[in-house]
C-alpha cells in the first residue's frame, strides 16, 4: 500500500484523488478524475480512491474495473432496453394462439421476418438464457459499483474537516472572494443554521452540510434491485411457487392441482353477466363494440380440505375449510393458496340423451340411453335388446381432411361412432353410424337404425388458476428498499458550503450533487448582511 | 345523468380554451419589448394555467361522477388525463424555477395532447371485469403523473434545443430538430384532417376478406391505402389509390394504414407551408424568440423533471402496475408489450440518469436523450396499443 500523506498530515489510501480531510489535490492522481488542466474540480465521489481506478493489474482488477464502470452499465442497459424493444415487435411465443406450433407459426405469420425473429430465439425472448444472462450481468454491475463507489465515498465524507485546502476552495464550481474587514461571520454560522444546515467549525473555518443521507440513495435503490431480482429467483425453487391451473365444472367437486391432495373445491355456479345493453350511460360504447360487454366473471365456490390419509382409489373425506367467491381482482385466499378467475368454458356438454329409431320413421322408438360425458360407458343395453356399443368418442369434433378428429378432451362439441348390435345378434356385424350436434351419418348407407339426438344438458366450467408463492414477499420487499432509495437519492440533494477566512476577508465555496440553483438561492439567502459577497458559478454555459 | 356528462365535456371545451389563451400570455412574456412587465404578464399566464387546470380537474370529477369509474379507462380519457398532469408537471416546475418559457413550449404541447385525444371515441365506456379495481385509479394517476413529469424534461430539451441548436449551418442537429418539429405538424395534421372528415360524416365502406370471412371496413377518411382486396362498396366515395399491404390483417389495420398516411402527407403540407413562408428552416425562426431562455437553467429544469418523475414513473407504472396485475392476472408481471415498454421507459431513463454523471452529458446531449425518452413514453401511449396491442388494450 502506497498511502499518501497530505500536507494536512492526514494518511490518504493508494488512489486518493483529493485529501479526504482538507480536499487537497493529491497532485499525482489527478488524471483519474481527469482533473489536469481543468479549472474545476470534478467532484464525482468527492475525489475518494476507488478500487477500479487504482488497481489494473490481476485479471480480478480487470473484472472488477469492467463491472464498475457506469459506461458498461449503462451499454448493459441499453443492449437490454434494444432487446426488449425487439421482443415486443412480434408477439411472444406465450401469446400465440394456444395450439400452434412456433417453429411453423412464425414463418406462415410474418414471413422471412418471423422466420428470423424465431431462429434468433426473440420469440421466447424474456426467458431465453442470453436475456437472463443480461439481466445477471446487470446485477453484478449493480453490485461491483456500488461496492466501489459506495466504501471509499462513506469513509471521505465521514473523514472530511471544515477546513478546506485553498485549492480544493478555488476549484469549486461555486466559489468566492470576499475582501473585507466587516465580515460577521457569526450571523454567517447563523443564517445557515437558519437554512437547516449543520454547522461545524476548524479554526474559523465553517463547514455547513445537508441532506448527506441523500448520497447513499442510489446503493440502497441498488440493494433493493438485488433483492428484487433475487426475489424472483427464488421462483425456480419449487417449494416456494405453485403454479397450477384447474378446470372445474358446475356441481363438480375436484382436487385441487398444485395442493399435493391437499384441498378440493366445488364449483357451486359460474356466473357471467354481462353490462345491460340499455344502460343509458354505457350504451353507445356497448353499440360501438357490437357485441356484449362483460361485467362480472364469477365462480361461488366451496373449498374442502382433506381429514383422511391420502390413499389412491379411496374417496377422500372432506372438511369444509371456507365458501367464496373467485372474482376477476378478487381472488380466493386459503392457507397459502390463491385461487384466481382467469377463464371459463360456457355450455359445456354434460349429458346428451339418444334414442334408437327407425332409418324412415322419427317416431318409431327402440328405447332412450343417456351419455355422461365425463364417465362414458363402452356399451348401453336398450329395453328392447339392442344393444349400442360406444365404437369412438370425439370431445371436440372437428374434421380434418375429411376424417374425424377431437381438437381436445372437453366436450364442447361431442360427437360418436355408434355401432348399434340387434337383440341377440351381439357376434354379428353391427350397423355403424356416426352422430353429433347437427350431424347424423349413416356408416354404409343401408342402416336399418337410427340414433338420434333426443336431448342434452349443457353447464359451464370455471378455469382457476392455482397459485402458493412464497416470493412474494422477497419481491415486494425489493421494490420497497428500491423506492426507499430511489426517493431518498433525488428528492434530497446533498448540500455544503465552505466558509474560509483569509487575511483580508474570506473564500466561500459551495458544492451539490444536484439542484444547482437551489444551492445558489440558499447561498445567498445565508450572505445576507453577513458582508461576504454572493459567489459566482465558475461553470455557467457559455453562449 | 346525461346532463353531468355534457356538463363534463363543456369543462374540458373550457379549459382548452383557458390553456390556449394562457399560452398567449406565456408567449407575450418571454417577447423582448419592455412596454409592459414580462413578469406580470407571465403571471396571468400561469394563472390562467391554474384556473384552466381547475376547469379540467371539473371535467374529470363530473365525468367520473357520470360513469361511476374514473374516466381514465380508455385511450379518450387516459389522453387527455394525461394532458392534464403535463399541465399540472408544469405548473409546480414554473413555482420551482419561475420560468415564462416553459409554458411557450408545455401548454401547446397540452393543448395538442389533449386535441389529439379527442380523437378517439369519446363516449363513457363500462368496466371490463379486470378493471374493476381500485388499483385503476392509483396505478393509471401515478403512471399518467409520472410519464407528464418525465415529459417537462421534453419540453425543457425542446427549449434547450431551439435555444442552442447552431443553426448556421446545417446539421444533423438542425435535422433532427426539424423532424421533431414536423411530428408535432403532423400529429397537428391528424387532428385537423380527422376533424374535418367526422364533420362531413365523411364514410367509405369496403368489403373485404379478414381471415377468410367478408367483412364490411368502413372508413372515416377518404381511403388512399383501400384494405387488402377490398372492394369499394359506398357510393360517391373515392376510391383507393393503391391496397394496404397483405400482411396488415385485421379489420382496423388498414384504417389505421391509412390515417396515417393521411397524417403524414398531411404534416409534410403543413411543414413546407410553414417553412415557405419563413423561408428557413422552423427551429432557426423559433431561435430567436427563446433568446432569453437561460440555458444553464432550462438543462436542470430538464433533470430536475427527470429525478422528480422518475420515482413517481416506477411507482406507479411498475409496481402499482404489478401489484394490481398479480391480483387481476394472477402474477404480477407477464411481459405484455404495455409492461415491456414501461420497462424499456425505465431502462431509458435510468441511462440518462447514470449519463449524467459523467461529464460532457449535460447540456445538447441531455436535451436529445429527453427528446427520446419522450419519443419512448409517446410510443408506449400509442403505438403499443394502436399497432402491437396485446393485454392491456383499453388505454
Amino acid at each position: 500500500m502506497n498511502e499518501i500523506t497530505c500536507e494536512c498530515g492526514h494518511v490518504n489510501p493508494e488512489g486518493t484523488v483529493l485529501c479526504e480531510s482538507c480536499g487537497k489535490p493529491v497532485e499525482d492522481n489527478q488524471h483519474l478524475n481527469g482533473n489536469e488542466n481543468q479549472t474545476l474540480l470534478n467532484m464525482r465521489y468527492d475525489g475518494s480512491a476507488r478500487r477500479s481506478q487504482t488497481y489494473n493489474r490481476t485479471f480480478i482488477d480487470k473484472v472488477w474495473n469492467f463491472f464498475s464502470s457506469v459506461k458498461v452499465g449503462v451499454w448493459l442497459i441499453v443492449i437490454t432496453l434494444i432487446a426488449s424493444a425487439i421482443g415486443t415487435l412480434l408477439p411472444q411465443e406465450m401469446y400465440i394462439p394456444p395450439g400452434s406450433d412456433a417453429s411453423t407459426h412464425y414463418r406462415d405469420q410474418y414471413g422471412l421476418i418471423g422466420q428470423i425473429y424465431y431462429q434468433l430465439g426473440f420469440h421466447n425472448l424474456f426467458s431465453s438464457w442470453w436475456y437472463m444472462l443480461l439481466l445477471a450481468l446487470i446485477g453484478i454491475s449493480i453490485i461491483i459499483a456500488s461496492l466501489d463507489r459506495f466504501i471509499p465515498l462513506y469513509k471521505t465524507l465521514k473523514t472530511q474537516k471544515p477546513k478546506r485546502h485553498d485549492q480544493f476552495m478555488k476549484k469549486q464550481r461555486i466559489f468566492g472572494k470576499t475582501e473585507s474587514d466587516s465580515i460577521d461571520m457569526h450571523l454567517m454560522k447563523e443564517n445557515l443554521k437558519k437554512n437547516r444546515y449543520k454547522v461545524t467549525e476548524e479554526d474559523g473555518s465553517l463547514f455547513a452540510e445537508k441532506n448527506r443521507f441523500s448520497r447513499w440513495g442510489p446503493y440502497v435503490n441498488h440493494i433493493g434491485l438485488i433483492v428484487f431480482l433475487l426475489g424472483t429467483l427464488l421462483r425456480f425453487v419449487p417449494a416456494l411457487y405453485v403454479d397450477e391451473f384447474v378446470w372445474v365444472r358446475e356441481g363438480e367437486t375436484k382436487m385441487i392441482t398444485g395442493t399435493e391432495g391437499q384441498y378440493y373445491i366445488k364449483n357451486e355456479d359460474f356466473i357471467l353477466e354481462n353490462y345491460d345493453e340499455n344502460d343509458e350511460r354505457f350504451q353507445e360504447a356497448i353499440m360501438r363494440n357490437g357485441q356484449p360487454v362483460p361485467k362480472t366473471y364469477q365462480t361461488n365456490a366451496v373449498i374442502y380440505e382433506r381429514t383422511d390419509d391420502i390413499v389412491v382409489g379411496k374417496d377422500p373425506e372432506l372438511k369444509e375449510v371456507k365458501e367464496a367467491e373467485a372474482r376477476v381482482n378478487h381472488p380466493i385466499k386459503f392457507e397459502n393458496y390463491t385461487l384466481y378467475q382467469a377463464s371459463y368454458q360456457q355450455n359445456e356438454f354434460n349429458e346428451m340423451t339418444f334414442k334408437l329409431h327407425d332409418m324412415d320413421d322419427e317416431d318409431s322408438s327402440y328405447g332412450e340411453f343417456t351419455i355422461d360425458l365425463d364417465d362414458p360407458e363402452t356399451e348401453y343395453e336398450l329395453d328392447s335388446g339392442h344393444v349400442v356399443v360406444l365404437g369412438s368418442y370425439f370431445p371436440e369434433y372437428e374434421l380434418d381432411d375429411g376424417e374425424p378428429v377431437s381438437v381436445s378432451k372437453y366436450p364442447r362439441n361431442p360427437a360418436f361412432v355408434f355401432n348399434v348390435y340387434p337383440p341377440g345378434e351381439s357376434d354379428g356385424e353391427p350397423e355403424v353410424s356416426f352422430a353429433g350436434i347437427g350431424a347424423n351419418v349413416d356408416g354404409s348407407g343401408e342402416n336399418e337404425f337410427k340414433v338420434g339426438l333426443v336431448d342434452f344438458d349443457v353447464r359451464d366450467v370455471t378455469g382457476l388458476t392455482v397459485r402458493k408463492d412464497y416470493t412474494l414477499p422477497f419481491i415486494a420487499l425489493g421494490g420497497a428498499i428500491f423506492m426507499i432509495g430511489v426517493i431518498q437519492g433525488m428528492y434530497w440533494n446533498h448540500r455544503r458550503i465552505w466558509v474560509k477566512p483569509k487575511d483580508n476577508g474570506v473564500w466561500i465555496a459551495g458544492h451539490t450533487n444536484k439542484n444547482w440553483v437551489a444551492l445558489k438561492r440558499e447561498i445567498e439567502k445565508s450572505t445576507k448582511g453577513t458582508g461576504i459577497e454572493t459567489p459566482v458559478d465558475q461553470q455557467e454555459l457559455k453562449d | 345523468m346525461g346532463d353531468l356528462s355534457a356538463i363534463s365535456s363543456n369543462l374540458l371545451y373550457a379549459a382548452f380554451v383557458i390553456y390556449l389563451v394562457a399560452t398567449f400570455f406565456f408567449a407575450g412574456a418571454i417577447r423582448d419589448k419592455k412596454t409592459t412587465s414580462p413578469d406580470r404578464v407571465g403571471k396571468i399566464g400561469i394563472i390562467l394555467s391554474i384556473v384552466g387546470f381547475l376547469t379540467q380537474l371539473g371535467y374529470f370529477f363530473t365525468r367520473w361522477g357520470a360513469a361511476g369509474h374514473a374516466p381514465v379507462s380508455n385511450l379518450f380519457e387516459f389522453i387527455t388525463f394525461f394532458g392534464m398532469m403535463l399541465v399540472f408537471a408544469f405548473i409546480i416546475m414554473y413555482f420551482i424555477y419561475r420560468i415564462n418559457v416553459l409554458g411557450v413550449i408545455a401548454l401547446p404541447v397540452a393543448l395538442l395532447i389533449i386535441a389529439f385525444a379527442s380523437m378517439f371515441p369519446t363516449e363513457i365506456s363500462p368496466l371490463v371485469p379486470s378493471l374493476q379495481s381500485h388499483w385503476l385509479y392509483i396505478h393509471v394517476t401515478t403512471a399518467a403523473l409520472g410519464q407528464a413529469i418525465l415529459s417537462i424534461s421534453f419540453v425543457a430539451g425542446l427549449i434547450f434545443l431551439i435555444r442552442q441548436v447552431d443553426q448556421n449551418k446545417k446539421t444533423k442537429q438542425t435535422f433532427w430538430l426539424e423532424f421533431v418539429i414536423y411530428m408535432v405538424a403532423t400529429t397537428l395534421a391528424f387532428i385537423i384532417i380527422s376533424s374535418v372528415f367526422s364533420a362531413f360524416n365523411y364514410e367509405a365502406s369496403f368489403e373485404a376478406p379478414v381471415e377468410g370471412q367478408p367483412v364490411e371496413i368502413t372508413y372515416e377518411m377518404p381511403a388512399i391505402a383501400g384494405p387488402f382486396e377490398g372492394e369499394l362498396i359506398s357510393d360517391g366515395a373515392m376510391s383507393p389509390l393503391f391496397q394496404a399491404p397483405e400482411w396488415m390483417r385485421g379489420v382496423d389495420a388498414a384504417i389505421k394504414f391509412n390515417t396515417m398516411i393521411w397524417s403524414i402527407l398531411g404534416g409534410l403540407v403543413l411543414y413546407w407551408l410553414v417553412r415557405l413562408v419563413l423561408r428557413k428552416r422552423i427551429g432557426s425562426a423559433l431561435q430567436p424568440l427563446l433568446r432569453k431562455a437561460n440555458p444553464e437553467i432550462v438543462d436542470e429544469v430538464g433533470y430536475r423533471a427527470v429525478a422528480i418523475g422518475f420515482p413517481i414513473f416506477t411507482l406507479g407504472a411498475l409496481i402499482f402496475a404489478m401489484i394490481w396485475a398479480q391480483q387481476a392476472w394472477d402474477r404480477f408481471w407477464g411481459w405484455d408489450p404495455k409492461e415491456v415498454w414501461a420497462l424499456i421507459t425505465f431502462f431509458f431513463y435510468a441511462a440518462y440518469l447514470h449519463l449524467r454523471l459523467s461529464r460532457g452529458w449535460q447540456g445538447t446531449k441531455s436535451a436529445w436523450l429527453a427528446v427520446g425518452g419522450f419519443a419512448i413514453i409517446m410510443f408506449n401511449l400509442l403505438a403499443v396499443n394502436l399497432i402491437i396491442s396485446g393485454l392491456h388494450s383499453y388505454a
